[in-house]
């Protein structure tokens, strides 16, 4: 599995797993909107302690899931990305999307 | 003599994670530090999906990939006989995408901010060459 979803009220934390590529990213895509619909969260936390790689395939999941967020109310938040990733992030002005935790 | 190797590989995705493993194992060699790797293997992951994503769209053809290394001056090949680009001032525009929701359009964004130097040549209908240099820096004595 290449993402864990943890859920607790209407927080839902989604632990990504590996490299982030044009590859792997739709799977990631798929698990966390399934998950997103399923629970409605008013939060969602995307948890990068554990991705080792990422390139702009990354910047379009975190900005697809903006847009899935918006409409039903939902904030977006990112947390343990990597100095690299980062990097990557900004690069795409991804701070002024989600709340970075650095 | 410089240093070089060649990578012949069909356009699929799940390449992707290889070409940057076999770039980054040859680079590695001249000790780059872990961000000076990290900006290339994404470079090179960006130039390679570009040839998945567009140039292959409906078919899979091949990829070549050239490293080189003169001294600590990095120089990697990206090439396609693919669709080409019309327009590749257009395509180089950040967020500007043919690719779809999920697309970013920051490929090229992220190629020329993570290394020093990228070319792009392109014939609509021939394919498309993305050079991309790098220059390593130079380490103090460990």
């Amino acid at each position: 599995m290449s993402v864990k979803i943890v859920v607790n009220g209407e927080v839902l934390t989604a632990f990504l797993d590996g490299e982030i590529d044009h590859h792997s990213a739709s799977v990631m895509r798929s698990e966390i909107d399934s998950a997103v619909e399923k629970n409605m969260p008013t939060m969602l936390i995307l948890d990068f302690r554990d991705v080792t790689f990422m390139d702009s395939s990354g910047i379009g999941l975190v900005m697809g899931r903006y847009k899935v967020l918006k409409p039903i109310g939902g904030e977006l938040h990112i947390t343990n990305a990597s100095p690299h990733i980062h990097k990557v992030m900004k690069l795409a002005g991804l701070d002024r999307l989600a709340k970075m935790d650095r | 003599m410089k240093d070089e190797i060649k990578i012949v590989m069909p356009s699929k995705s799940s390449n992707e994670g290889f070409a940057r493993v076999a770039v980054s194992a040859f680079v590695s060699r001249f000790d780059p530090t872990v961000e000076e790797l990290n900006d290339i293997k994404t470079a090179v992951s960006e130039a390679v999906t570009n040839c998945i994503v567009h140039a292959y769209r409906d078919t899979i053809g091949k990829i070549y990939i050239t490293v080189s290394a003169d001294d600590l001056n990095i120089k990697i090949k990206i090439r396609d006989y693919g669709c080409g680009i019309e327009n590749v001032k257009k395509a180089m525009e950040p967020l500007f995408t043919t690719g779809g929701e999920e697309r970013a359009g920051l490929g090229f964004a992220v190629m020329e901010s993570f290394c020093d130097k990228l070319r792009v040549r392109s014939t609509p209908n021939k394919g498309t060459t993305v050079t991309l240099l790098k220059k390593l820096k130079v380490k103090d004595d460990k």
